[in-house]
C-alpha cells in the first residue's frame, strides 16, 4: 500500500486512553490505538501484554475501566457479546470456541440463517460455505462436523466465518498460530483482498516475518502500555522485537550441538502404521534434537500420539533404550521416560478452570506425595520455580488457566511436562502463541536439555524454528515419512520440496 | 477437619473468591438461613436434641451422598445407591439369619465384613459397566438399579427379610443408638466417613485425579492418568459408602423389603448438587455435600414442626429444592 493513502486513509477505530482492570488488577494503562480504513494494522507486544484484551473491548467483548472508543469519529458504547457484529465489527479469538455439534456450514451461519419461504435453505447455504473455503484453499466439507475436525481446521472454519460477514473491521487474534505456511498464505491472499476494497485489519501475531509481510502499520504494547505506532515499512523483525521485551535482543537459536554419531539411540520406531501413518520409522540419540516438519495434516500428530502410547498403532515397534513399549499404553512410554506435549492446549493440555499449580503438578502428583497425602508446600514452591525458569507472568497467581494470556498458557503447559522430568520429550508446536523473548529463552531451553544428554523430538509447522533447532529433521507428507535432512540439507527449500512431493527419500 | 478444608481452598482459590469460593459458602449460608427460619417457627427447633435427632436422621442420606461427591466429581452419576441399599442390606440380614458361625461377635463381624465387600462389589460392578462396557453411567446404574432392586425382591420372595437373632440384635443395636462421648453414633460416624473423603478428595493424588477426569477426561488422559481405574475407583468408594450407611440402617429397623430406600437415590444427589458440587464434574465439595443432606432433613423437620405447611408436602419441597439450588448455582457463576 502506498503512504498516500496511507495518511489519507479515514479514521474508522479509535480507542483513546483506554485502561482496563479484572478483579483489581490494572491490565490496560491508558492506551491509544486508531485505526484507518483499508489498512492492516499489527498490534505487538509480549505475552500477556494486553493485545487480547484490546482487542477484546475494541470488539465490545470486555468492555474498559476507562477510556473512549470511536467509531468514525463518534463515542459510542460497543454492544456485548458480538453483538458489535452489527456495525460491522467481528473478530476471530485467540482462544476460539465452535460448537462442535455443528456441522461447518451450520456454524458459518449460525445467528444468520438464510432462509427460504420460512425454511432453511440448506443447499444455498452449504454452496456459500464451499465458496468461501475455496477461497481460504480449505479443503474441509461442509457437511462434516466441527467435532471431527482438527484445530488447524476448526480455525479456518473460523476465519472463513469473520470473512463472510461483510465486515468493516475485523480483529484477528494469532489466527496464524496453528496454521501451516500454505495455509497462512491463502489467507493472507483473501486479507490482502478484502483490504484492498477499504475493510480494516488487526492482525495479532507473534510470527514477525508474517507482520512485516503482511501489514501496512505496526502498533506495540509492553506491560499493558501503549510503545509506539509507525508504518511497518520503515521497522523490521529486530527493531519490533526490540520495542516488544524492551533491551537488545541476542540471536535467536542457540548454536546447534550435534550428538556424537555412535551416541546410543534411545527411541527407535520401527515401521509404525496407524489408520493414516503409514510405515514410519525413526531414530533419536541420546542428546539429539530431531524435527518433524510438513503440512498440517500430513500425520506428525498421529505419529507421535501413536508413540507415546496415547493413540494404539495397528503395527510396527516403538523401542525405547532397547525395551519395547506396548501399543496404546501412555504408562509404559511415561514410565520409560518418554513425555509428550500436545498442540492442542485448551482441549487436551491444560484443566482451564483450575489453578496453575494444580495444572502444573497434575502429572508429576508423586513428587508431592508424602506419606500419601499431598504436600501443598512442595507444590508451591514447583510453582515457583516453575514460573521463574518458564517465565510464566502473571499479575495474579491464583489466577485459573481459563484467564492467562494465552502465551502464558502455553509455557505452563511446557512447565508441565518438564515436570515428569522426562529423558525423551516429543514437544508438538512448542511456541504456539509464544513471544519472540520467550521464544529464545525456550529455545535455549530446548537446547541445554539436548546438551544435558535428553532426546528432544520437535514437531513444528515453523520452518525457521526447525531448521534453527534441529540437527536432523524429517519431513512428513501423507502420513508418511519422505525425507530425513542432515546438516547443510536442512532448507526452507528442501523441507519445501519434500513436504510438497516434489522429492521423496531414495530408501523409503 | 472442616477448618482444613476451608483453608485448602482458600491457598488454591484466594483471590478468585469471586466466582469458586460463593458456591462453596453459599450451603452453609442457606443452612444458617433455615436455622434462624426454624427458631422462628418452633422455639424447640433450635434445641440440641432436636438438632441432634435431624443430623442422626439424615446419616444414611449423607454417608451415601459423600460417595456421590466423588461419582460426580468424576463425572459419572449413580442411580443404583437406593437399590444398592436394600440389596445389601438384604444380604448382610440373610447372612446373620445363616446362622454359619455360633458366636454372635464374630458373626457380627463377619457380617460387617461382608456387608462392606458386597457394597465394594456393586459399586465394581457399576463402575466397570459404565467404563469398560463403555455405557453412559446414567443408564449402566439405571440398569443396576432396576437389577439390584429385582433381586432384593426376589430374596424378600415381595416380604420382609428380617434380622432373626435377639442375640446379635442385642450386640448390633448401639451401631445406631449409642453414643460415642456423647456423640450419637451416626453423628460420629458422618463426620468420620466426610473428614476421610475430604482428606482423599483435598490431599491425595487419587483426589486431584478424579477433579481431572471430571473437569476434561482428554486431558487427564494426555496427562497421563488411567481415567477409567479413576472412574472404577469412585464407583468403588460409593459402593463402600452404601455398605457404610447400611451398617447403620440394620440396627435401626433390623429389617428389608423391595422398598428399603426408594427415592434415595435423589436425595443423595440432591445433597451433593445442594452442597455446591457441579453436577458436570470437576469441583468436589464434601462439607459442602453434609450440609446439603443436613439441609433436607432440615426442611423436613421444620415442616413437621409448623402447623401451616403439611408434612405430605416434604417429597414437592426436596424436588423444589434442587431446581433452587442449581438456579443459585448458576447465578453465582454467571456472576463472575
Ligand atoms: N478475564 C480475565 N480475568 C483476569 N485477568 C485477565 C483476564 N483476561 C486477561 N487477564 C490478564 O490480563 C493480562 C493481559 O492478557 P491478554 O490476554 O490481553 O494478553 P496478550 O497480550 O493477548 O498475550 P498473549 O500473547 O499471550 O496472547 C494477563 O496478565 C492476563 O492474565
Ligand atoms: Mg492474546
Amino acid at each position: 500500500m502506498n503512504p498516500e493513502t496511507l495518511e489519507t486513509g479515514s479514521v474508522v477505530l479509535e480507542a483513546r486512553r483506554i485502561s482496563k482492570s479484572f478483579s483489581g488488577v490494572q491490565v490496560l494503562f491508558s492506551v491509544n490505538f486508531e485505526l484507518r480504513a483499508g489498512e492492516i494494522h499489527a498490534l505487538m507486544g509480549e505475552n500477556g501484554a494486553g493485545k487480547s484484551t484490546l482487542v477484546k473491548i475494541l470488539s465490545g467483548f470486555e468492555q474498559p475501566s476507562s477510556g473512549e472508543i470511536l467509531l468514525d469519529g463518534k463515542p459510542v458504547t460497543l454492544p456485548p457479546n458480538g453483538a458489535a457484529e452489527a456495525l460491522g465489527i467481528v473478530i476471530i479469538h485467540q482462544e476460539f470456541n465452535l460448537a462442535e455439534h455443528l456441522t461447518v456450514a451450520e456454524s458459518l451461519f449460525l445467528g444468520r440463517e438464510v432462509t427460504r419461504f420460512g425454511v432453511l435453505d440448506r443447499k444455498y447455504m452449504r454452496a456459500e460455505t464451499r465458496r468461501v473455503l475455496d477461497l481460504l484453499g480449505c479443503r474441509v466439507d461442509a457437511n462434516a462436523l466441527i467435532s471431527s475436525l482438527s484445530i488447524a481446521e476448526k480455525q479456518m472454519v473460523e476465519i472463513a466465518k469473520a470473512i463472510s460477514r461483510d465486515a468493516r473491521v475485523v480483529f484477528m487474534d494469532e489466527p496464524t498460530a496453528v496454521l501451516s505456511r500454505e495455509e497462512t498464505n491463502f489467507l493472507f491472499r483473501q486479507v490482502r483482498k478484502l483490504r484492498d476494497q477499504g475493510t480494516s485489519f488487526v492482525f495479532v501475531s507473534h510470527k514477525l516475518d508474517e507482520v512485516i509481510e503482511l501489514t501496512d502499520r505496526v502498533t506495540v504494547l509492553r506491560d499493558g502500555q501503549w510503545v509506539k505506532t509507525a508504518p511497518t515499512a520503515i521497522l523490521d523483525g529486530e527493531s519490533i522485537a526490540q520495542l516488544m521485551v524492551g533491551r537488545e535482543m541476542s540471536s535467536l537459536y542457540p548454536a546447534k550441538t550435534e550428538p556424537d554419531v555412535d551416541e546410543e539411540i534411545v527411541l527407535r520406531v520401527d515401521s509404525l502404521s496407524t489408520d493414516y501413518v503409514k510405515d514410519a520409522s525413526f531414530e533419536v540419540r541420546k542428546g539429539e534434537i530431531l524435527g518433524f516438519s510438513g503440512m498440517i495434516g500430513s500425520g506428525r500428530t498421529e505419529l507421535m500420539e501413536a508413540v507415546a502410547g496415547l493413540r494404539s498403532r495397528l503395527s510396527g515397534e516403538v523401542t525405547i533404550r532397547g525395551e519395547a513399549v506396548p501399543s496404546g499404553d501412555v504408562h509404559a512410554a511415561n514410565r520409560r521416560g518418554l513425555a509428550y506435549m500436545t498442540k492442542d492446549r485448551k482441549a487436551k493440555g491444560l484443566l482451564l478452570n483450575s489453578v496453575m499449580t494444580a495444572n502444573l503438578t497434575l502429572q508429576s502428583l508423586d513428587q508431592h506425595t508424602r506419606l500419601g497425602y499431598l504436600d501443598p508446600t512442595s507444590e508451591a514452591a514447583a510453582l515457583g520455580k516453575a514460573r521463574r525458569r518458564f517465565d510464566i507472568r502473571v499479575r495474579d497467581g491464583d489466577v485459573v488457566a481459563r484467564r492467562m494470556s494465552g502465551g502464558n498458557q502455553q509455557k505452563l503447559l511446557l512447565a508441565k511436562v518438564m515436570e515428569t522430568e522426562p529423558e525423551i520429550i516429543i514437544i508438538d508446536e512448542p511456541t504456539r502463541g509464544i513471544d519472540v523473548g520467550t521464544k529464545q529463552q525456550i529455545y535455549h531451553f530446548i537446547s541445554a536439555l539436548a546438551r544435558d544428554g535428553r532426546s528432544i523430538i520437535v514437531v513444528s509447522s515453523e520452518m525457521p524454528e526447525v531448521i534453527g533447532l534441529c540437527t536432523r529433521v524429517a519431513v512428513m507428507r501423507e502420513g508418511r515419512i519422505v525425507g530425513v535432512l542432515e546438516g547443510d540439507e536442512i532448507s526452507e527449500q528442501e523441507i519445501m520440496r519434500y513436504a510438497a512431493g516434489l522429492k521423496r527419500m531414495a530408501a523409503a | 477437619m472442616s477448618v482444613n478444608e476451608e483453608s485448602i481452598q482458600s491457598t488454591s482459590h484466594r483471590r478468585t473468591w469471586r466466582d469458586v469460593d460463593l458456591r462453596a459458602v453459599a450451603p452453609f449460608a442457606a443452612l444458617a438461613l433455615l436455622l434462624i427460619v426454624g427458631a422462628i417457627v418452633n422455639p424447640n427447633f433450635i434445641g440440641l436434641n432436636n438438632l441432634a435427632n435431624v443430623a442422626t436422621r439424615c446419616a444414611f442420606i449423607a454417608i451415601i451422598a459423600v460417595g456421590a461427591t466423588f461419582v460426580i466429581s468424576a463425572g459419572d452419576l449413580d442411580l443404583s445407591v437406593g437399590s444398592m441399599v436394600a440389596f445389601v442390606a438384604s444380604l448382610m440380614i440373610l447372612f446373620m439369619n445363616s446362622g454359619a458361625i455360633a458366636d454372635p461377635t464374630l458373626m457380627l463381624t463377619a457380617a460387617v465384613v461382608f456387608a462392606v465387600a458386597a457394597g465394594a462389589a456393586c459399586g465394581l460392578a457399576n463402575g466397570l459397566i459404565t467404563t469398560v462396557g463403555r455405557i453412559e453411567p446414567f443408564i449402566a446404574t439405571l440398569g443396576t438399579m432396576g437389577i439390584y432392586r429385582g433381586l432384593t425382591t426376589w430374596l424378600s420372595q415381595g416380604g420382609a427379610i428380617t434380622l432373626r437373632e435377639p442375640e446379635i440384635q442385642e450386640l448390633y443395636r448401639p451401631a445406631y443408638f449409642g453414643s460415642i462421648l456423647g456423640v450419637p453414633v451416626p453423628i460420629a460416624i458422618i463426620l468420620a466417613v466426610t473428614a476421610v473423603a475430604a482428606f482423599i478428595l483435598y490431599r491425595t493424588r487419587y483426589g486431584r485425579h478424579v477433579v481431572a477426569v471430571g473437569s476434561n477426561s482428554d486431558v487427564a488422559r494426555y496427562s497421563g492418568i488411567a481415567v477409567n481405574r479413576v472412574r472404577t475407583i469412585a464407583f468403588v468408594i460409593q459402593g463402600l459408602c452404601v455398605a457404610i450407611a447400611v451398617l447403620l440402617y440394620v440396627p435401626r429397623l433390623g429389617s428389608t423389603s423391595a422398598t428399603t430406600g426408594i427415592l434415595w437415590e435423589l436425595q443423595a444427589i440432591t445433597a451433593v448438587v445442594v452442597g455446591g458440587t457441579a453436577l458436570k464434574g470437576g469441583a468436589g465439595r464434601v462439607w459442602g455435600t453434609i450440609c446439603g443432606a443436613f439441609i433436607l432433613e432440615l426442611v423436613g423437620n421444620i415442616m413437621l414442626l409448623s402447623n401451616f405447611i403439611s408434612e405430605y408436602l416434604i417429597g414437592a419441597m426436596q424436588g423444589a429444592i434442587i431446581i433452587i439450588a442449581m438456579l443459585v448455582q448458576r447465578s453465582l457463576v454467571r456472576k463472575s
